[in-house]
């Protein structure tokens, strides 16, 4: 993985600030495809959940949430399954983009977690939440953010073949079977979309946390004067 | 050792990556009221090409124990008015057009007939809940054959005394679990069930599988597709 990176010359005063290439032109491109995506999945699935919010028996009908109709996507049922059918297309396609992307390009070095990262998760997690010193930055991304990627990674694929067992029960009645059944199928798709939920937030949190470099760079793939580069 | 440059060339080295974004502006057409129609009707007949490309003609549903049976008693009763559109059982028969040798008026001993098939399977409802039911009928391949249909037509149409009405790919059709169905729970259909004779088809969504039969046709052209479809829902929506 070869990384880009300059030094960039302010005119003016002089100074001199390093800007590293973090983020491969479809990286980005597959993440604001998948931001729109990802909206309109869990706006029009909170819809679609509306028709029958409950997991047991049809009768007695319990529901579990009278989710508002107003925090979700497609007006009614049928419209709602349309956006959805239409943008797990999307989701897919981009997912399929994203992940063979990073696999070839070797870019996944940077952010998928595996055992070397291990010793690195409790100085993170002491710092973001118990007060501690700010372990030093090596690379673009810590222990805690390559877990957090790598598991929404997973939840991505995840969300993709639960949403098939639900849509095509017969035909992928094996990934049913997998999952526990059909009922389980439908439960863990949503579970994973709060999964997906919770991630989002705390993705969110961290973007405003860090500041608008890093905001930029995924619109332009630059960071300017990142952390782990040692002035 | 980096390369330098100056500020105004790192502008638009990242100005010009920005702009590579531009094709992920094309998503905002979904927000365009008339191009959102169009859009999100390609998008569900994408899903039904796709959903046509994956079905398996020979790939049975899955079958359950009696045991695995919802009681008969939990069985919802969907409609899209009435319970009971009051079928008169002594004056009914099956009305059979299109493309067949024999079509005219069909008899429910005439169906009852055809060799009995009985099946324990899931009934999934686009709402989101799903039952397993029990049901017994003729297939309706048998019932093509019985008609003389040109089963290289595309489609066969029912219509309901309930004004529903609702058609399906030749494909599912002539799937073997698809059936004439005129039981369920072993006892005659009852009438919010559709009685005296109903569709089910357990590779289908719920809404396809139509109730209180009327008319049946065999055909290329559609002059409607399914009360449903002709709102919006999926056409094909195989399981």
């Amino acid at each position: 993985m070869a990384t880009q990176a300059l030094t960039v010359v302010n005119n003016k005063s002089g100074q001199a600030t390093e800007a590293v290439y973090e983020h491969p032109y479809i990286v980005r491109l597959c993440h604001w495809i998948n931001t729109v995506a990802l909206f309109v999945l869990i706006g029009s699935g909170l819809q679609i959940f509306r028709a029958f919010p409950s997991f047991g028996p049809k009768i007695p009908q319990h529901n579990l949430i009278n989710w508002p109709k107003s925090l979700a996507l497609g007006g009614w049922l049928g419209g709602a399954l349309q956006w959805h059918l239409t943008f797990m297309w999307i989701y897919i396609a981009t997912g399929l983009l994203y992940l063979g992307y990073q696999i070839f390009s070797g870019h996944y070095k940077q952010i998928l977690f595996t055992p070397r990262d291990v010793p690195g998760v409790w100085p993170m997690a002491r710092y973001y939440f118990f007060f501690g010193a700010k372990p030093p930055a090596k690379e673009p991304y810590n222990a805690l953010q390559k877990h957090a990627y790598t598991t929404v990674m997973v939840l991505g694929v995840l969300s993709v073949l639960t949403g098939l067992a639900i849509w095509k029960p017969v035909q992928f009645s094996w990934l049913a079977w997998m999952m526990g059944g059909f009922h389980l199928a439908r439960l863990w798709h949503f579970i994973i979309m709060w999964a997906i939920v919770a991630f989002i937030f705390g993705h969110l949190v961290m973007v405003v946390l860090h500041g608008w470099n890093n905001f930029v760079s995924m619109l332009t793939g630059w960071k300017k004067d990142p952390e782990y580069i040692s002035k | 050792m980096n390369e330098t440059i100056d500020q105004r060339k790192f502008k638009s080295i990242t100005r010009r990556e920005l702009l590579k974004l531009t094709p992920a502006l094309a998503l905002g057409a979904f927000a365009i009221p008339p191009f959102q129609r169009r859009l999100l009707k390609a998008g569900l007949g994408f899903s039904d090409w796709a959903s046509a490309a994956l079905f398996r003609t020979h790939h049975p549903a899955p079958t359950f124990a009696d045991s695995e049976l919802t009681p008969f008693s939990k069985f919802p009763i969907n409609d899209y008015d009435v319970d009971d559109p009051g079928v008169d059982f002594e004056k009914w028969n099956l009305t059979v057009t299109g493309a067949v040798q024999k079509p005219g008026d069909y008899t429910l001993a005439q169906i009852q007939n055809l060799p009995k098939k009985t099946q324990n399977t899931r009934h999934v409802c686009v709402e989101g809940w799903d039952v397993i039911g029990r049901f017994a009928g003729a297939r309706l391949s048998d019932f093509l054959k019985l008609i003389g249909a040109d089963t290289t037509a595309r489609f066969v149409m029912v219509e309901c005394a309930d004004d529903y009405y609702e058609s399906v790919d030749m494909q599912t059709a002539l799937h073997p679990q698809t059936l004439l169905c005129y039981e369920m729970y072993d006892q005659p259909l009852t009438r919010e069930h559709g009685a005296p004779l109903r569709l089910t088809i357990p590779t289908k969504i719920g809404y396809k599988q139509a109730k209180y039969l009327t008319d049946l046709k065999v055909a290329n052209v559609l002059p409607k597709v399914g009360y449903w479809e002709d709102q919006g829902y999926s056409y094909f929506y195989g399981l």
